[in-house]
């Protein structure tokens, strides 16, 4: 039997997520920015037709967001995660083998539906996600996960907001004008070299021989070929493997030039990552600290280095990690400069119960079961009486480096004080 | 070589007799057991098992049945006579939200619904699963504004309908921008 995929995307999906708690927002041009109010990375259609792009940097687009009014908003990623968690959990409806693919978009296996009804299905999902959790969705649905991808972009212009590419027929017209870069898994470099070999549509992949793809390219794209044919090769990762290393960085409102505020950004990175790693049952054993200056910054000299360090053995003690991070902080710092980003990188993640023995006795206070139990108390108030509610002293109180939102939304879906208020 | 294997025709009553009644494996103190097959043995566990009428002891004063007592340790504290009988605590999730994904808290800010017992400050349970029928209280964008109130949908018109006489009832025309966006389900009224 073939199998037959649908991918599910959510439209514009922060901007979406705001829009559900201020529906006077609807048919307006609105954008949500990155981290610091940055860039935009995520624009509702009217705002698109303003010519606002994608990663567009507040300061290049002041006179559109003024003249057009446009709604701009910082974001506010707790609310965007809790929506997201809600329309997954909704879409389990439909099918129980579902991929949680990213923030906004999810594979599902839709095999045991009769192929004549599909796009009745696809419909009925978008349907049913937009008036149960509020934010619109596109559906398309292919034989391959390749092809789901395929046919959500077409979806996404389609006025239904659903697409089929069930008969090899109609998939083949499609791929036909289809642009390369746009396939999933192709991207810029390879369309580029696909290009100059004579292949400009995914048709053209499509139909090459896949062994000479292996051999030209690689596998991964000999895959995207088949995929595209129909072969469907990719099959769901239900299943979320935990990750392999973390990153916790944020570039400053304003610039910072001495130790002690950057020992506390640093902190606080810190103690973020060790609080994942023991939600994920990890432990690291090697964390690198970065730091940099303004690259865009004329006046200053620009800087930018990276330290890693070794631990002797995986920890998630957020105590033994400000210490190693500080102590590459010391060997980094520079006076005399206006530092505008740093950042915190976990990596060599093992399992917590896997635990290394060692020939000499370092089983000291940082691993022994007190100090577990301790860690776990500080996660179990935070959980309860929300994050930052008991802090480590080293990453300050003041927090004068955190990150500027200026126009977050308020935590509708967080915050007993703040939720939606109705006359 | 290909063996030619037969399988042995089960003989009728071979094999353990069944029990007539459900049996359980258990676990016993070993000093218990032999003081178990005593009184197994003098048919005085008989009278356990439902359906059988239990042996009837002729009232012999002096004659008593000696219960042993036995060195096993507490676990855990006194025990406490209501274990076997508890089934769980309560959670108003439980009751109140039977679609987590689905469902929304709204504050409440205006006087329009005082009549079905919502007032300003209260909290508000939304279910957006549920269908905005005819008679159910809801939370409608009208024109871009949020707003609580009864639905009346009749035939020929949509009417969204207060609850408190100085506020009238609204009528919605086609001209409108209108949508529901839940259904509320229950109210948070602090009496404090």
């Amino acid at each position: 039997m073939t199998r037959m995929f649908a991918l599910v995307d959510c439209n514009a999906f922060f901007v979406s997520c705001e829009r559900v708690f201020q529906p006077h927002l609807e048919k307006k041009p609105v954008i949500v920015l990155s981290s610091n109010d940055g860039c935009a990375i995520s624009r509702s259609n009217e705002a698109k037709a303003l010519g606002i792009f994608m990663g567009a940097p507040l300061c290049k687009i002041k006179d559109i967001v003024i003249k057009h009014n446009v709604y701009t908003f910082s974001p506010n990623f707790s609310l965007y995660a809790d929506m997201s968690a809600r329309v997954m959990e909704t879409l389990k409806v439909f099918s129980q083998q579902l991929e949680v693919y990213s923030i906004d978009e999810a594979f599902l296996d839709l095999s045991s539906i009769p192929r004549h009804e599909l796009m009745a299905y696809g419909s009925h999902i978008k349907k049913v996600i937009k008036k149960w959790t509020g934010i619109p969705v596109s559906v398309g649905i292919g034989p391959t996960k390749t092809l789901a991808k395929v046919a959500n972009h077409l979806a996404k212009k389609h006025p239904t907001g659903c697409y089929t590419l069930i008969t090899p027929e109609k998939t083949a017209t499609i791929l036909k004008d289809f642009p390369l870069q746009d396939v999933w898994g192709v991207g810029a470099q390879w369309s580029k070299k696909l290009s100059s070999l004579g292949m400009s549509s995914a048709l053209d992949l499509a139909q090459k021989d896949t062994r000479w793809v292996g051999k030209a390219f690689n596998v991964i794209l000999s895959r995207t070929a088949l995929e595209l044919r129909g072969v469907s090769c990719l099959n769901l990762e239900e299943l979320i493997s935990p990750k392999k290393s973390m990153i916790s960085s944020r570039s400053f409102g304003t610039p910072i030039y001495s130790f002690e505020d950057l020992r506390e950004a640093v902190s606080y990175h810190v103690s973020s990552l060790a609080q994942k790693l023991r939600q994920q049952g990890s432990k690291t054993s090697l964390i690198t600290v970065s730091l940099r200056t303004n690259p865009f910054d004329r006046k200053g000299s620009f800087y930018s280095n990276t330290l890693l360090v070794p631990l002797s053995f995986p920890v998630s003690d957020t105590s033994v990690l400000i210490k190693a991070a500080a102590s590459a902080l010391e060997i980094l710092f520079r006076e005399g400069l206006s530092y505008k980003k740093v950042g915190v990188t976990v990596l060599n993640l093992s399992p917590e119960t896997q635990r290394p023995s060692f020939l000499f006795n370092e089983m000291n206070f940082e691993t022994s079961p007190k100090r577990e139990s301790l860690l776990k108390a500080v996660d179990q108030l935070n959980d309860k009486h929300g994050k930052g509610s008991l802090i480590f002293a080293s990453e300050g109180l003041i927090k004068s480096w955190k990150s500027k939102s200026s126009w977050k939304s308020p935590s509708f879906t967080q915050n007993w004080s703040q939720l939606m208020r109705v006359g | 070589m290909v063996s030619s294997f037969k399988p042995r025709k089960r003989k009728p009553g071979a094999g353990r007799k069944p029990n007539s009644v459900p049996t359980q494996a258990i676990r016993l103190p070993a000093p218990l057991v032999h003081h178990l097959l005593d009184l197994k043995k003098r048919g005085e566990l008989e009278s356990f098992y439902p359906g059988k009428m239990g042996k009837i002891f002729a009232g012999t004063a002096g004659v008593s049945l000696r219960i042993p007592l036995f060195e096993s340790r507490v676990q855990a504290g006194f025990p406490s006579p209501g274990d076997d009988y508890s089934e769980g605590t309560l959670d108003l999730n439980d009751y109140l939200i039977p679609h987590k994904a689905t469902t929304f808290f709204v504050r409440v800010t205006g006087e329009s619904m005082t009549g079905a017992g919502i007032f300003p400050g209260d909290m508000l349970i939304v279910d957006r699963s549920l269908n905005p029928s005819d008679g159910k209280v809801v939370i409608a964008v009208l024109n871009g504004e949020m707003t609580v109130k009864r639905l009346k949908n009749n035939k020929d018109s949509l009417l969204l309908c207060s609850e408190n006489d100085r506020y009238p009832d609204i009528k919605v025309t086609p001209e409108d921008e209108f949508s529901t966006w839940g259904v509320v389900t229950n109210v948070i009224h602090s009496l404090s």
